[in-house]
């Protein structure tokens, strides 16, 4: 069974099934659904089947394969996974059959929405997998296309500018990263190569190093986002149907925090240490801007926007401070807001498709006419905000810990922005939920239908056992959160086994 | 008194260099003469085979040479891996022009025999242009290629665009041999020969090359004025900024084959001149011509990328974007090296290819009489031909330089080779103008896949020669994307110059 080159099986299987997709007739709505349902179920099934033989243990990357595919040019078709993308990859395929789910008022052209779809699951899975870097910056790129043809043809009402924002935005950072990763492979020497593997242990002057990591953080920052290259980012999540939301909030954005965690801190580590505290300043700024600006929107899609700034806010302070803690609850966090953030976009989803508004405004005491509804969301919410015992909490208390063995200053307004958090959504519940019925079109809203209450449940569940038992979690994104820390800390290989930066988190 | 006899050297006549010219113009004669006599008959089906049965003879005689290097027709005509890959090149180009042009000229009504007569001239011209050794005989070759192109540009008498973009083309082509002329004027002066090499084996003869090999580089003044002149003339063929100013109207007014040939063909024979002269010609002076590429290169990116944005119509707009694109092929010759000119071909042969592709599906979607170019005619394409759609998506891309399409290999190869080289600020400026080139390429897909489509427009019923110039060249386009290891390859071997 170990032989089985499990990790590219579950790369290619989307796309597999997207060309399987292309021979149901289009007018057969109900089939399509089906088989991309069902595509993305058996991609999550083969999925489960990485997680069990990935072993916690083991350093390095693990279950790849290695093919050469233009030996000329040193470029090769090689992947493998470490704790990070273990996880990053799970998320991917859990997500995906719940987003199929949540894409059945998609009855205008869902052949083709289902394809990009399933395309764009490959994509994704694709980035998280490539060791080489001509075959990331391929799977990198190739994720766009299907995102802005989702957003641009079956978005809400500026979903082309959306679209084309979000194409030339991320389009104009990653060239950038091209001509990095371009001028890395002459800077080797020897045989050029694109292996990530090789060219890990590239020495490069500092001033090298650092427009090299300028040229990667530009399409990594671009990305996740960071502030002020964050403009995308609302207009895309409010504009794209609700399963592009989820993908584009839960796992798009992780690539960018994926490029620096792999590519970015690794490659260039004395550039990154050197200008951590700029990139740590702009994501603290990130995090209280990014909720300050949530507390004031008028439509539900765009606060939960703006609050993914201030969440990845987080995740890359927790990179740049240079402790085990902070990097691992970086990672941690990844996962936790693809959950929460996920979950409350299908939530605002399943809302717009009964009201077709998505405005505060137009709310108000939908708790009485839709009580399950307004549980699941008080819930999520809560697990967003980072209550104990739920998932958001254990990345976030990781990396304000971790944040405090180096910049403790940093934590006060780090800290203060979580308060935030609670205030604009706990504000925008009390608004949604509470009260009077101002609006008689509120009374009689139908509440979760079965199909709503299968897409929600798993995540609903991960939220729990992440929040009060994320050991499982942590243990396999230890081992590759220290080696990037070790790097970050220190110009040694990372490889080498000098643990810096404070005792192993429990 | 003078011995004549003894003067008088009896030129050596070696015709491999020149045979595939021969065989397209002989072929182009012959196509004008049965057709005189046969006419019109079975739909005149045997004129475009005629076309493409020379068009292969001329392949076969460039293959049969394969790495052969010789001098021939008194250091005239250069025979070398860079002009076999080139007429190569050239013959597929013509093969897909005529194939694409059957079907158009049909449905306008307008086929004669000329029109292939004058695509065989004008694909001749184009390959002597890629063996020429000597200024005068490079000369020879822009007028052969370019009088034939005045003609097929104009070729829809009927209208009044065809004709203005004729007219124009003409007169600013005509000035631009003006320039080039004088530039062979002040080389002669500077050298006291239009030769590029000396022969091989005859130490006394003098080439422009060995002469400034030979000479200081105090002496050369005048030759670098002369580079000068010549890069100017060649600009305005291979439509770099700021020579570019009749390209929109050219490539608006021609009809849609033709375009999709010129970008394809006049580019790759301008460059076959350009890169002859300056990579290997005029290597010597690279110090002194990079300046003046570094500059044309920058502006014809940014221009050629920032006037498409907002181009409303779709043979305007690729009119842009194949000014942009010279100057991506000029990133390219800039970095002076083996990687920048084997990545320059690539990328005009992998251009050529696709963007005969997209004026292949411009010509079908556009109706008769080209009616309908403008973006908003190709409101929800997608939704009414996904295939045609799909295909023009992906050559859009590819023009982009997205990745698994042969564009993005092609913008790989010639950065990688600037960035080597050491102009690594160049190549930022290319990836913003590439950027910004994006955007207009979205702005078609927006509206193919973004908005719906008008009521009540004719369906379209492309024909089976358009539609397997269509394929072919998509196939082209991702299969060069995806393994583009041995068009590389050939494209490296091609970097070997008399």
């Amino acid at each position: 069974m170990s032989d089985l080159p499990i990790l590219d099986i579950v790369i290619f299987a989307p796309l597999v099934g997207a060309v399987i997709l292309g021979f149901v007739p289009k007018d057969r709505l109900d089939t399509l659904r089906l088989v991309a349902l069902a595509v993305s179920l058996v991609v999550f099934v083969l999925s489960i089947g990485i997680l069990v033989q990935f072993d916690a243990n083991a350093a390095g990357f693990q279950l790849g394969s290695s093919a050469e595919w233009i030996p000329e040019w040193g470029v090769g078709y090689t992947t493998g996974i470490d704790g990070v993308s273990l996880w990053m990859i799970m998320l991917t395929t859990f997500l995906m059959p719940l987003c199929v789910l949540a894409s059945w008022s998609i009855t205008r052209r869902a052949k083709v929405y289902f394809v990009f779809l399933l395309a764009l699951e490959t994509a994704m899975i694709g980035v998280f997998s490539a060791l080489d870097m001509f075959l990331f910056y391929l799977f990198w790129e190739g994720s766009l296309v299907p995102m802005y043809f989702l957003i641009g043809i079956w978005g809400y009402g500026r979903r082309i500018y959306a679209a084309m924002k979000f194409f030339l935005f991320t389009l104009v950072g990653s060239l950038l990263m091209l001509v990095g990763i371009v001028y890395l492979y002459f800077a080797v020497g020897g045989d050029p190569t694109f292996d990530y593997r090789e060219l890990l242990g590239t020495e490069l002057s500092l001033d090298v190093q650092r427009l090299l990591f300028l040229a990667f953080f530009a399409s990594f920052a671009v990305k996740v986002p960071l502030v002020p290259l964050h403009t995308w980012l609302p207009d895309a999540h409010t504009e794209a149907p609700t399963a592009g939301s989820v993908m584009l909030a839960a796992v798009l954005l992780k690539m960018g925090a994926y490029g620096l965690i792999r590519f970015g801190i690794p490659l260039f580590p004395d550039a990154a240490r050197e200008l951590a505290p700029i990139v740590i300043v702009l994501a603290v700024v990130g995090i209280v801007y990014g909720a300050l600006v949530a507390a004031m929107q008028r439509d539900l899609k765009r606060l939960i926007a703006y609050s993914s700034v201030a969440h990845l806010g987080f995740v890359v302070l927790g990179m740049f401070v240079g402790s085990l803690q902070g990097m691992s609850g970086g990672i941690l966090q990844m996962v936790s807001h693809g959950l929460s953030t996920g979950a409350l976009f299908m939530l605002i989803g399943a809302l717009y498709d009964r009201r077709h508004t998505r405005l505060i405004a137009d709310f108000g005491g939908l708790a009485k006419s839709m009580p399950v509804f307004s549980g699941i969301f008080l819930f999520v919410a809560l697990s967003s905000i980072g209550l104990p015992g739920l998932n958001g909490f254990v990345g976030e208390f990781l990396i304000l810990l971790g944040t405090f063995f180096t910049y403790r200053w940093w934590v006060i307004p780090a800290a203060f922005g979580i308060v935030l958090a609670a205030v604009y959504l706990l504000w925008a519940y009390q608004r949604v939920f509470h009260g009077d019925v101002t609006d008689e079109a509120n009374r009689s809203i139908p509440d979760l239908n079965p199909r709503e209450l299968a897409m929600l449940a798993p995540i609903l569940a991960l939220i729990v056992v992440i929040g009060v038992y994320p050991k499982p979690f942590l243990d396999r994104i230890n081992p590759a959160a220290q080696r990037v820390v070790d790097s970050f800390n220190s110009s040694v290989e990372p490889d080498s086994a000098t643990t810096a930066g404070g005792d192993r988190v429990p | 008194m003078i011995d004549l006899a003894q003067e008088f050297v009896r030129p050596q006549v070696e015709l491999g260099g020149i045979a595939p010219e021969i065989a397209l113009t002989l072929t182009a004669l012959l196509v004008l003469v049965v057709h005189a006599f046969v006419g019109d008959r079975g739909g005149n089906v045997y004129v475009p085979l005629m076309t493409t049965a020379g068009f292969g003879v001329a392949l076969f005689f460039c293959v049969a040479v394969w790495g052969d290097s010789d001098l021939q027709l008194g250091r005239m005509i250069a025979l070398d891996g860079f002009s076999t890959f080139i007429k190569v090149v050239l013959s597929v180009f013509g093969v897909l022009t005529v194939w694409l042009a059957r079907d158009y000229l049909t449905r306008e009504g307008i086929e004669e025999s000329e029109f292939y007569a004058l695509v065989l001239f004008a694909v001749a011209g184009m390959m002597l242009m890629a063996s020429a050794a000597d200024l005068i005989v490079i000369f020879l070759a822009l007028e052969t290629f370019s009088l034939a192109l005045y003609v097929l540009v104009g070729y829809r008498r009927r209208s009044l665009e065809g004709q203005e973009a004729s007219m124009k083309y003409f007169l600013l082509g005509a000035f631009s041999s003006a320039f080039f002329l004088l530039g062979i004027a002040l080389a002669y002066g500077a050298t006291g020969t239009t030769n590029l090499y000396a022969a091989p084996n005859d130490p006394s003869s003098v080439g422009i090359f060995s002469f400034l090999s030979s000479s200081p580089t105090d002496e050369v003044g005048l030759m670098v004025l002369a580079a000068g002149f010549l890069i100017v003339g060649l600009g305005f063929k291979v439509a770099a900024v700021p020579f570019h100013m009749w390209t929109p109207d050219a490539y608006q007014g021609a009809p849609s084959p033709v375009t999709g040939f010129m970008a394809a063909g006049s580019k790759l024979a301008g460059f076959a001149a350009v890169i002859r002269l300056l990579e290997s010609a005029l290597i010597q002076l690279r110090w002194d011509w990079r300046p003046l590429v570094i500059g044309i290169a920058v502006l014809t990116m940014l221009i050629g990328s920032i006037v498409a944005v907002v181009q409303e119509d779709l043979k305007r707009m690729l009119a842009y974007s194949s000014i942009a694109h010279a100057g991506f092929v000029f990133t390219g010759i800039i970095a002076a090296n083996d990687r920048g000119v084997s990545g320059a071909l690539f990328y005009l042969a992998t251009y050529g290819l696709t963007v005969l592709g997209a004026f292949a599906i411009v010509s079908v979607i556009s109706g008769r009489g080209e009616q309908r170019s403008r973006l908003v005619d190709h409101k929800g394409l997608f939704f009414e031909n996904p295939l045609l759609a799909g295909a023009l998506t992906l050559f859009l891309l590819s023009l982009a330089g997205v990745p698994i399409t042969s564009g993005f290999v092609g913008k790989l190869v010639v950065f990688g080779a600037a960035i080597e080289a050491g102009y690594e600020w160049v190549v930022v400026i290319g990836v913003l103008a590439s950027a910004i080139a994006a955007f207009f390429y979205l702005r078609v897909m927006v509206v193919m896949y973004m908005q719906e489509p008008d009521e009540g427009r004719e369906p379209l019923r492309p024909g089976p020669l358009a539609l397997g110039v269509i394929g072919l060249t998509a196939a082209a386009t991702l299969v060069f994307g995806i393994l583009w290891a041995p068009l590389i390859d050939l494209a490296e071997r091609a970097t070997f110059y008399f």
